[in-house]
């Protein structure tokens, strides 16, 4: 760790970060940006090497290319702990890989912007970690990464108007959507909270998609269990109650199952640093901002997903001001103009997503889904019964779940069942505690050990 | 109505409250969280007899050691009778660790440098030797404490040990001077005799009463690997600079490598132990010196990802001894708080003696050292 520190860093490399990296970068400021992937994008604008058509992605690849030789672009980047220097700077701790293997990067800031996204909320169900069940993120990730289709015939379900890019993504591509199964209900295509939203261009072409290709929708549906030996060959697609409880069932033949239940906001290098949180509407923790993207933390700024959930719309545009308001910090003579806009747009833009959690929440009926030996955590192998146990025993929320039972102890640190067990343990989801946001090899993690050893001061 | 309330569902509530159901007593504990979420949860399951110095803790821990091996066999939660090997890197520290297993009168035996890779195949070349202690063993501690709670509350009659969670403790009742309950979150919960097992809060307990223990934080952090395949590790492994690092006095970061594998397949490393009050904030320093002195004793855990860490508090008092017996400054109250790292090593033991304190036995052991006034007569 040498040098200067940047005057900002910014960790994701989606529609927020690039927006904000680029407004600073633009302004002069010295940014890093790291990302995890391959190339920039992020979840949404995820592309293969010569990139489809999408609606924005145009823009983001012009932001993208601006911000090539502008600030240090570090892809391939995972970023496993900030923490706070003595000094008042910020140190950012991420791993890249190249051919002699993983190697340490370490990065020092005075600012840090966190735009890390989300990741997908699946439930457990019956035959959940057969292969060939994905989540609609993961399915799409492939599709949109390398042009890979998860499967041939495909099935998809959940809760959420994410469901339809994916679907009409696939069927585009030459799957066969055998369905797309919408727990929530009521609304239909035509009433969908996009077009209520003034989006009815985005949802008209979905719904054209969807119809051009005979891909059924249908609400009040939902996949309970996947069945097959080695492999997923069929689902089990219930009729659902407006709690989620089953009426109806009945066997779809399928070879891929796409699930998704919204997303989890990824919050983790705020928590690492004590920022605060609050609960989105649909109870997810999100870091709290104020109208400039500052969380509650000094140097610390968040845009995006880990704000609340609403979309890339709102990931960009809340990465402009949360750049203006760095850029404003670091350089309090510049000028700039106002930012009625942006503040309005993402006004808009916030309603919009929480109207989507509020729309299409999950209903408590999941849980009539389970029997004793569906496995809540896959990492540790935990089926419901252990769950169960660890409540009688004496567990009252989901961390004593997990101490008792281990889901969430594993590789991937609850961030796919996390959810689940809170639900089981009868709590809103908590802020996470990760301080290790990422598997860091100890030979890696040893060489961020200071160089003076205090033991021998101590002995 | 209880005979006793016992203050803390850790394990050394949960101990306090199994011996004293099984001695007839009728025991209700209460705790602000769950079981096992405060220290407990937070620990390796250590049941050490190894890094003792001679003395009434090692009395304390040969005790519980034998009380774990019988309560293990109930069932319920894992208990790895694994043995300990302290590791010397010098000729001078094998020195001084044959000079104190000798002291101790524990059950061990010496291992040479060349013998060192027949207990642990994986050790760094070059070291000196060391001494393995064959009673040294580990628990899953929250099930440990689980499992004590479900059993007391299962075999010793019905309604014999109850369980209140998510009960906060505001309030010591007392009336002519003699304590008659504890005022909480939910109600008055009444009774004869109250235990103080609040572990790193006992200090929070003790003051509710009116009377002083001086009882601090002292963190540790523990980094947990990704699940091997094979086991790497045999034995609860440590270095010789452990046993120093416990004993000292400094406030100031002290780490040490404590590695050991766990029927999960994961690799625990510890530990550290720094006085910074109750400051959750991890410190990647400490982390990574950790992760240094594991990979140097260990070097095959060079290419082994960490996928996780956590932290907690120790309940550290000042001579590192622990608080148990009655206070004679307040009739009714009793302490079982203030084991440090070795609460779930010595559980059992402060369980069982405090259990027969309260059934008006003699203890098996002399609880003087440990006596809950002791620090106000050194001020004085």
């Amino acid at each position: 760790m040498t040098g200067a520190p940047y005057d900002l860093v910014v960790v994701g490399g989606g529609p927020a970060g690039v927006a904000g990296a680029l407004t600073a970068a633009l302004a002069g400021l010295r940014v890093a940006l790291l990302d995890s992937g391959a190339r920039l994008g992020g979840q949404y604008f995820r592309h293969a090497a010569v990139p489809e058509r999408e609606p924005g992605l145009d823009r983001f690849l012009l932001q993208a290319r601006l911000l090539d030789g502008r600030a240090d672009v570090l892809t391939r980047h995972q970023v496993w702990n900030v923490s706070r220097e003595p000094g008042g700077d910020l140190t950012v701790h991420a791993l890249t890989r190249d051919s002699s293997g993983e190697r340490p990067v370490t990065l020092r800031a005075r600012r840090l912007l966190i735009a890390t996204g989300a990741h997908d909320r699946p439930l457990p169900f019956p035959g959940w970690d057969l292969p060939g069940v994905l989540t609609a993120g993961g399915a799409q990730a492939l599709l949109k990464g390398g042009g890979v289709l998860a499967g041939r015939r495909v099935v998809i379900s959940g809760t959420g108007p994410f469901l339809l890019p994916v679907a009409s993504g696939l069927a585009r591509a030459g799957a066969a959507v055998l369905g797309v199964y919408e727990a929530n209900g009521g609304l239909g295509l035509a009433r969908h909270p996009l077009l209520a939203l003034g989006k009815a261009g985005e949802a008209a072409a979905y719904a054209a998609a969807l119809a051009r290709h005979r891909v059924p929708y249908r609400t009040r549906h939902a996949v309970i269990a996947a069945h097959g030996e080695r492999e997923v060959e069929a689902v089990t697609v219930a009729r659902l109650d407006p709690d989620w409880n089953v009426l109806s069932t009945r066997i779809v033949g399928c070879d891929t199952l796409a699930v998704g239940y919204g997303f989890v906001p990824q919050i983790e290098l705020g928590t690492q640093l004590g920022c605060e949180t609050r609960g989105d509407p649909d109870g997810s923790p999100v870091l709290r901002v104020d109208a400039a993207q500052r969380t509650s933390v000094p140097g610390v700024w968040a845009a995006g997903e880990p704000t609340g959930v609403a979309g890339w719309r709102q990931a960009e545009v809340e990465g402009r001001i949360a750049g203006r308001a760095i850029v404003g910090e670091a350089r309090p003579i510049a000028r700039r103009g106002p930012d009625g806009v942006l503040l309005r747009r993402r006004r808009q833009w916030r309603a919009f997503g929480e109207a989507l959690q509020r729309a299409y929440p999950v209903r408590p009926g999941w849980q009539s889904w389970l029997r004793d030996d569906t496995l809540v955590c896959r990492c540790e192998e935990v089926p419901l019964a252990r769950v169960r146990e660890a409540l009688e025993l004496g567990a009252t929320d989901a961390r004593s779940v997990k101490l008792l039972a281990r889901p969430g102890m594993g590789w991937c640190q609850g961030r796919v069942c996390g959810y689940a067990v809170s639900c089981l343990a009868g709590e809103a989801p908590r802020p996470p505690r990760r301080p290790v946001a990422q598997p860091v090899t100890l030979g890696a993690l040893a060489e961020a050990a200071p160089e003076d050893s205090p033991d021998e001061a101590a002995q | 109505m209880s005979d006793v309330i016992v203050v803390g569902a850790g394990v050394v509530g949960a101990a306090c409250a199994y011996y004293a159901a099984r001695a007839g007593l009728d025991v209700t504990v209460v705790d602000r969280g769950p079981v096992a979420g405060g220290t407990t949860g937070s620990g390796e399951g250590n049941v050490l007899v190894s890094d003792k110095e001679p003395g009434p803790e090692l009395e304390l821990a040969m005790l519980s050691n034998g009380l774990w091996r019988a309560l293990a066999e109930h069932g319920g939660f894992e208990f790895e009778p694994k043995g300990g090997l302290v590791v010397a890197e010098t000729d001078e520290i094998q020195r001084r660790l044959t000079e104190l297993a000798g002291k101790q009168g524990v059950e061990h035996a010496m291992v040479s440098g060349a013998e060192l890779r027949d207990y642990e195949p994986h050790l760094a070349e070059g070291l000196a030797g060391g001494v393995y202690y064959p009673q040294d063993a580990q628990v899953q501690p929250m099930l440990a404490a689980a499992s004590l709670l479900r059993h007391g509350a299962e075999s010793f009659g019905r309604g014999t040990l109850r369980l209140r969670l998510g009960v906060t403790v505001t309030g010591v009742l007392r009336s002519g001077g003699r304590v008659t309950g504890v005022r909480t979150s939910q109600g008055d919960v009444l009774g004869d005799a109250v235990v103080n097992a609040a572990g790193t809060w006992g200090g929070e307990i003790a003051a509710l009463a009116g009377v002083e223990l001086p009882i601090l934080p002292r963190r540790g952090f523990i980094l947990v690997t990704e699940p091997l395949r094979e086991p790497l590790i045999r034995h609860k492994v440590y270095t010789a600079a452990y046993v120093t690092n416990v004993a000292s006095d400094s406030a100031g970061l002290e780490t040490s490598a404590v590695v050991e594998g766990t029927p999960a397949g994961t690799v625990l490393i510890g530990a550290s132990r720094e006085r910074v009050g109750f400051d959750r904030t991890t410190s990647v320093p400490v982390l990574a010196r950790l992760a240094e002195q594991a990979v140097a004793l260990f070097p095959a855990l060079r290419e082994v990802r960490a996928i996780r860490s956590y932290c907690g508090f120790r309940p550290y008092c000042p001579d590192h001894l622990p608080v148990i017996g009655a206070d004679p400054r307040v009739p009714g109250l009793y302490h079982a708080c203030g084991h440090e790292g070795a609460g779930i090593g010595l559980a059992p033991a402060t369980g069982h003696l405090l259990a027969q304190l309260l059934a008006g036995e003699r203890p098996d052991l002399d609880l003087r050292p440990f006596r809950p006034d002791r620090f106000s007569e050194e001020a004085a």
